[in-house]
């Protein structure tokens, strides 16, 4: 690693952390910020970055990254998915603990962490399993795990059938102050592959009601009322769910929640004929759920957005649709596709920074996702104007599998730079 | 988004028969008018026309069927095309790159059509889009969403007793949720313009949001029959009794099983259909399945002469515009 003293002049800094929104310069040392505006006195840049016309926001905070695909050697993919991940800006990512082997020990924690810093370009953050081998059993050694680094825990998921481990869960990690990350959904009403609805009739394909989310969701919140547990809820995808996070939180439970890039932008019907690439769980909902996800962004209901990035072999979609594997290579995409929020939702710039930077890092309590003076110099630098298609084929990540291949998003990456040093330049 | 309706070609005819959703009245009109002349072909003692010599049909069968593959092969070689029958053990391809491997051995061999069974909905319409250009892929049923060509030889048989489909009120009774055959049936009567289709099960057997169908939705099955045209009964599987869906077939019998006596709430001519094969006594009584208003036997002869239509128009000479775009 280099790390240059940098000076990123000319651009518009959006720093929601420290409600910065102006024009004005950044000076990097030591891979730190030392400061905004005039550069210190004695300050020399070994390089300047001319950010004239383009945005300079912190790098982003991704709540959910899946970095190999289960059952398959993780040899390459740390190294290909970081790079992925700072190709979209993205500088932190935070991967949940249904690896194989599952992150249920230390040792685990370890192994990815020092793959992470032997080869990865970004970032990684781990959850640990909330249950050991994710079984719903018995509890994973959680304290321990926090301790070798992991900063929540989660089942993934593997919903937690039993009603007495979930709170017992939710009480022994909140007597540790570790945060449960939870993908609400009711085991026995999961059993299909797309949205229960139109969809699901008109194709013949099992359905997912959205009873099954929010039965789930309701038994959670009750047992965060009993506990409280401080809990994050994953991935919502329906109107009634946002309602029930949104009633929690008007009644003062500490619940927070995240939609994906993709729930935000697409709907049931994107499935047309069979598309396995927008086979997703949750499933894809109607388009009156689409656009309370929306709005529950817009008003901070839920305060992340994040890519759930799975990325798979191609053979992976290659098959009749309930018999693919569901999941998006989202890294590279998350960006532009929050930022169709400025159309969308009449979003402005700094609300959507802040779910992909100061808002999924509070969530996971570490110091990332902010501009401040003496944090890690981690920046992306994008132009907002930039109108670029999607070609699955020059992604960084391995997984190819996108819906959005094809479309024209707005909104480039050009510098991503990560303590300091430039991991990414656009060409 | 909306994609491109694969099953055509650049002229708007007929390439592969995947679902009857996307085809307009008209097309449905011409393979039920191209069927007429081959049902009376059937009944002649040569029985053959040259139409598809030359051609290799392959019947690819992911899911055990004896009827409807019996009927595609009579139909593929009452056309003079070669034949030849595959059935596949699902469990040895149960992942998608062995039957995508699989389709192209297929394909080395020159084969021109694909008449495609499948356990799992969206089977036909990811071979077809995986095959090479000059390959037809006939959909012979796929999992619970599509099986054209029965709904068509189906409405072959109602057309034959019933002039015209406008005024038709049609009852669909049994397991909608897991039946292919009705969903085709549903599309192919609304797209045809019948007035009036009614489904009827009880709630565990009809799939939500089927009214976005153009259906209407009963739970008592004699209401429904009051001046039905047509009463098309389905198969129940016996499975259905797992998973909590219904509590025995004999409570189903009771509830939604043909007799004379619920009979006699529709219209005196109407007519009974079913798909077969059937289970007397579960779905329907036995005098009434063999009895004046049944035309369950000529579904099936039917069934011959829609296959030959949808094979010739698909693969058969093509004048540049067919006839067939509406």
């Amino acid at each position: 690693m280099s790390n240059l003293n940098i000076s990123i002049v000319n651009g518009h800094i959006i720093d929601p952390a420290n409600q910065i929104d102006q024009i004005t310069d950044i000076h990097i040392q030591a891979g730190k910020i030392i400061a905004l505006g005039d550069k210190p006195e004695g300050f020399q840049a070994q390089k300047v970055i001319d950010a004239n016309n383009y945005i300079v926001c912190p790098g982003l905070v991704d709540l959910r990254v899946h970095l190999r695909e289960s059952g398959h050697e993780n040899e390459d993919t740390i190294a290909s998915e970081t790079k992925a991940a700072v190709a979209g800006g993205i500088t932190s990512i935070c991967c949940p603990p249904d690896t194989i082997p599952v992150i249920d020990n230390a040792a685990m924690v370890k192994l990815i962490r020092l793959k992470a810093q032997t080869e990865g370009v970004a970032k990684v953050f781990t959850l640990s399993a909330l249950t050991q081998q994710l079984k719903g059993e018995k509890l994973s050694e959680m304290r321990a795990l926090k301790n070798a680094g992991c900063v929540g825990t989660s089942n993934a998921l593997f919903p937690v059938k039993s009603t007495l481990v979930m709170r017992r869960a939710l009480e022994y990690a909140s007597s540790h102050d570790i945060t449960v990350f939870i993908q609400a959904f009711d085991p026995w009403l999961s059993d299909g592959c797309v949205h229960e609805g139109q969809i699901s009739t008109r194709l013949g394909l099992a359905g997912i009601p959205v009873s099954a989310e929010t039965i789930a969701i309701s038994r959670d919140l009750q047992l965060i009322e009993l506990t409280g547990a401080r809990a994050h809820f994953c991935q919502l995808s329906s109107s009634k769910a946002v309602q029930l996070i949104q009633q929690a939180q008007a009644s003062g439970l500490p619940v927070t929640a995240d939609v994906t890039a993709h729930h935000l932008h697409l709907t049931e019907m994107d499935i047309a004929y069979f598309d396995s690439n927008c086979h997703v769980i949750p499933p894809l909902r109607t388009q009156r759920d689409q656009a309370d996800l929306q709005d529950a962004l817009k008003s901070g209901v839920i305060n992340s957005i994040v890519s759930d990035h799975q990325p798979l072999d191609s053979d992976a979609k290659l098959a009749p649709f309930a018999e693919t594997e569901p999941g998006i290579s989202g890294l590279e995409t998350l960006l532009p596709l929050a930022l169709k929020m400025l159309d969308d939702k009449k979003m402005n710039l700094s609300e959507i920074i802040s779910r992909l930077t100061i808002e999924p890092a509070k969530i996971l309590n570490i110091n990332e996702g902010t501009l401040g003076l003496g944090c890690d110099a981690d920046i992306c630098i994008f132009d907002p104007d930039c109108y670029w298609q999607v070609d699955k084929n020059k992604f960084f990540s391995q997984g190819k599998n996108t819906p959005f291949h094809g479309w024209e998003l707005k909104g480039k990456v050009i510098y991503t730079i990560k303590s300091g040093d430039v991991v990414f330049l656009s060409n | 988004m909306i994609s491109k309706n694969i099953q055509l070609d650049e002229q708007g005819r007929l390439r592969h028969f995947l679902s009857i959703e996307g085809f307009k009245r008209q097309h449905l009109v011409n393979i039920l008018d191209a069927a007429e002349p081959f049902a009376n072909v059937q009944e002649q003692a040569m029985k053959k026309v040259p139409l598809l010599r030359g051609k290799t049909i392959v019947n690819l069968f992911f899911e055990a069927s004896t009827r409807t593959r019996t009927t595609f092969e009579l139909a593929a070689k009452r056309l003079s095309a070669d034949v030849l029958n595959i059935n596949i053990n699902t469990s040895a391809t149960s992942k998608g790159e062995s039957l995508l491997d699989m389709l192209q051995n297929l394909e080395a061999m020159h084969c021109d059509m694909f008449i495609v069974r499948h356990k799992q909905s969206g089977a036909a319409h990811f071979i077809a889009q995986h095959v090479s250009p000059h390959i037809s892929v006939i959909n012979a049923g796929d999992g619970c969403h599509a099986h054209p060509s029965q709904a068509m030889l189906d409405m072959f048989t109602i057309r034959r007793h019933k002039q015209e489909f406008a005024d038709l009120k049609v009852v669909i009774v049994g397991d909608i949720l897991h039946s292919r055959v009705a969903r085709s049936q549903i599309h192919a009567l609304t797209t045809l313009g019948v007035s009036e289709v009614r489904v009827v099960g009880p709630k565990t057997l009809i799939p939500s949001n089927i009214e976005n169908l153009g259906v209407h939705v009963y739970h008592d099955f004699q209401s429904a029959l009051i001046g039905a045209d047509v009463i098309i009964m389905l198969r129940l599987q016996k499975e259905r009794m797992q998973g909590a869906l219904l509590p025995s077939e004999a409570e189903y019998y009771q509830q939604y099983g043909l007799t004379e006596e619920k009979l006699s709430y529709a219209k005196s001519d109407a007519i009974v259909m079913h798909p077969g094969p059937i289970n007397r006594g579960v779905e329907i009584a036995s005098s009434i399945a063999d009895g004046p208003q049944s035309v369950i036997l000529e579904q099936v002869t039917n069934g011959i002469a829609i296959r030959m239509a949808v094979m010739s128009q698909a693969l058969g000479p093509k004048s540049p515009n067919g006839g067939k775009q509406p």
